[in-house]
């Protein structure tokens, strides 16, 4: 079953979502990724307060390429969320309600987004063109200077992605994987995670 | 002796159509690999996944958009005849093809300046990564690719000692695609360098990630283990997008060279499903 969502995204609704859920998303969704995170943090550590309101917020971890003449937005997927670690517990603290991107996350990540009651949504990498279809509209908030990396508010319809980590902290990545896995290939070749 | 002269705008049009084209248009031989594997796929969510990415690919060659948003540091394997002369300077003009290509053909501008400390974007994807090898004849045959960072980065080099045998690459080798996990855009493409040197290691594996992967090592007990490595691999189970799924590759390539007594270089280059590649000869 798909789940369809208004944004900005309810208490209830983070709180009803389960990890594996297919969702659809409606309504408008922030941008940033390495280093307007990077600015926003450094903002945050001296105090200063942030250039966008970020709180009920979604982030979504993405450098759109550039819309061709009668597009509305290039294409755009998701980037790998692991580089955003780092910045990522503390915009939780500040009241970010969830973010968008593809991959692993850390512990500190997954403890924040308990605590905070918070959702991580994955969207496929590398299926640019198609998510695009569903951006309607972009407009640049601040750092249009980092090109691709800057702050975008994009008016989201039916923007298809999965719940990765829920607001508990169950996770696909870890619990999927699993299902599919022999383990007897496992012995002395690999690590276990 | 005979020259053939080449303008450097033959070389820029044409490095410009190449990195258009191979962002735009997947190639057939990922294509049948994608839908080989949505048949096979064991995962219903995978399924979904590899169907997503084969209907991606259709928008992108349709619309003539790119197939990724991340399209790429420009990298150039070029075999360059030596009986060309280039009216211009060669390198320059492939630079020109990257920055014609980036900026006419609607491509992100991923490069920046400066690895440490400014971290500049010089807003024309250029400089491109350039590998030239001098060969005989009168041609120039150049394979392009936009290397996306989400699967570069997930690549990894190691000085194995000989006797490591056998063993010691496969461990490596699943050992690198296992700790990549979900980040690379599964389903991949893994490129193997193995001999030289350390550099010649990695140039390897990158060029064994441009090779078509319906392609197999010359050398029998190499297309062997390029096998026997894509069966272990996806019984990862970390499957299409890293969503769990029997899909985690779709092809072990491995390219080999001679080493020094005392080594053996193992290069592992990840390359994500939206392995670009294209080619031509001038
Ligand atoms: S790893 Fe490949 S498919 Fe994934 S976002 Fe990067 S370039 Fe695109």
């Amino acid at each position: 079953m798909i789940k369809r969502i208004t944004l900005p995204i309810t208490k209830d609704s983070v709180a009803d979502l389960n990890a594996g859920d297919s969702v659809l998303l409606t309504g408008t969704i922030l941008t940033g990724r390495d280093a307007a995170h990077k600015r926003l943090f450094a903002l945050l550590e001296q105090g200063e307060p942030l250039p966008v309101d970020i709180r009920g917020e979604l982030i979504y971890y993405v450098g759109p390429a550039p819309a061709k003449t009668g597009y509305a937005v290039g294409p755009a997927g998701p980037t790998s969320s692991y580089r955003m670690d780092m910045y990522t517990p503390a915009l939780l603290d500040r009241g970010l309600k969830g973010m968008i991107g593809k991959g692993a996350r850390s512990r500190e990540v997954i403890d924040a987004m308990v605590r905070n009651k918070c959702v991580y949504f994955a969207a496929i990498g590398g299926a640019a063109a198609l998510i695009a279809k569903s951006i309607k509209r972009e407009e640049i908030l601040c750092y249009a200077d980092l090109g691709t990396e800057a702050v975008r508010r994009y008016t989201v319809e039916d923007f298809p992605c999965i719940v990765a980590i829920d607001s508990r902290g169950n996770n696909v990545y870890e619990t999927e994987p699993l299902r599919y896995r022999d383990e007897s290939i496992l012995p002395c070749d690999v690590p276990k995670p | 002796m005979e020259f053939r002269t080449i303008s450097a705008e033959t070389v820029t049009a044409a490095v410009k159509k190449l990195f258009m084209d191979c962002n735009y248009f997947i190639g057939g031989d990922i294509l049948c690999a994608l839908q080989k594997a949505r048949e096979n796929e064991a995962s219903p969510v995978g399924k979904s996944v590899l169907s997503q990415i084969i209907e991606n690919n259709r928008i992108a060659a349709e619309e003539e958009i790119p197939i990724c948003q991340d399209t790429g540091m420009a990298v150039l394997f070029v075999e360059y005849g030596d009986k060309i002369c280039i009216d211009g300077d060669f390198d320059e003009a492939v630079n020109e093809g990257v920055r014609q290509a980036y900026r006419d053909g609607f491509l992100r501008k991923s490069v920046v300046s400066d690895p440490v400390f400014d971290r500049v974007n010089t807003r024309d994807n250029t400089p491109a990564v350039i590998h030239t090898k001098i060969v005989s004849g009168d041609k120039i045959r150049l394979t392009a690719g936009g290397k996306g960072f989400g699967s570069e980065n997930m690549s990894a080099v190691k000085m194995l000692a000989p006797s490591y045998g056998v063993d010691g690459v496969r461990r490596f080798i699943l050992d690198t695609v296992f700790r990549a996990g979900p980040n690379p855009c599964p389903p991949i493409v893994v490129g193997v360098g193995i001999g030289g040197t350390f550099e010649r290691a990695a140039q390897l594996a990158k060029k064994a990630t441009f090779r078509p992967v319906d392609t197999c090592h010359a050398d029998p007990r190499y297309a062997a283990l390029e096998d026997e490595l894509l069966a272990e691999i996806n019984k990862m189970g970390f499957g299409p997008a890293g969503l769990g799924g029997s899909t985690t590759a779709l092809a072990v390539n491995i390219e080999t060279a001679p080493t020094h007594i005392a080594g053996m270089p193992v290069a592992v280059n990840i390359c994500c499903h939206a392995a670009r590649h294209a080619g031509t000869e001038i």
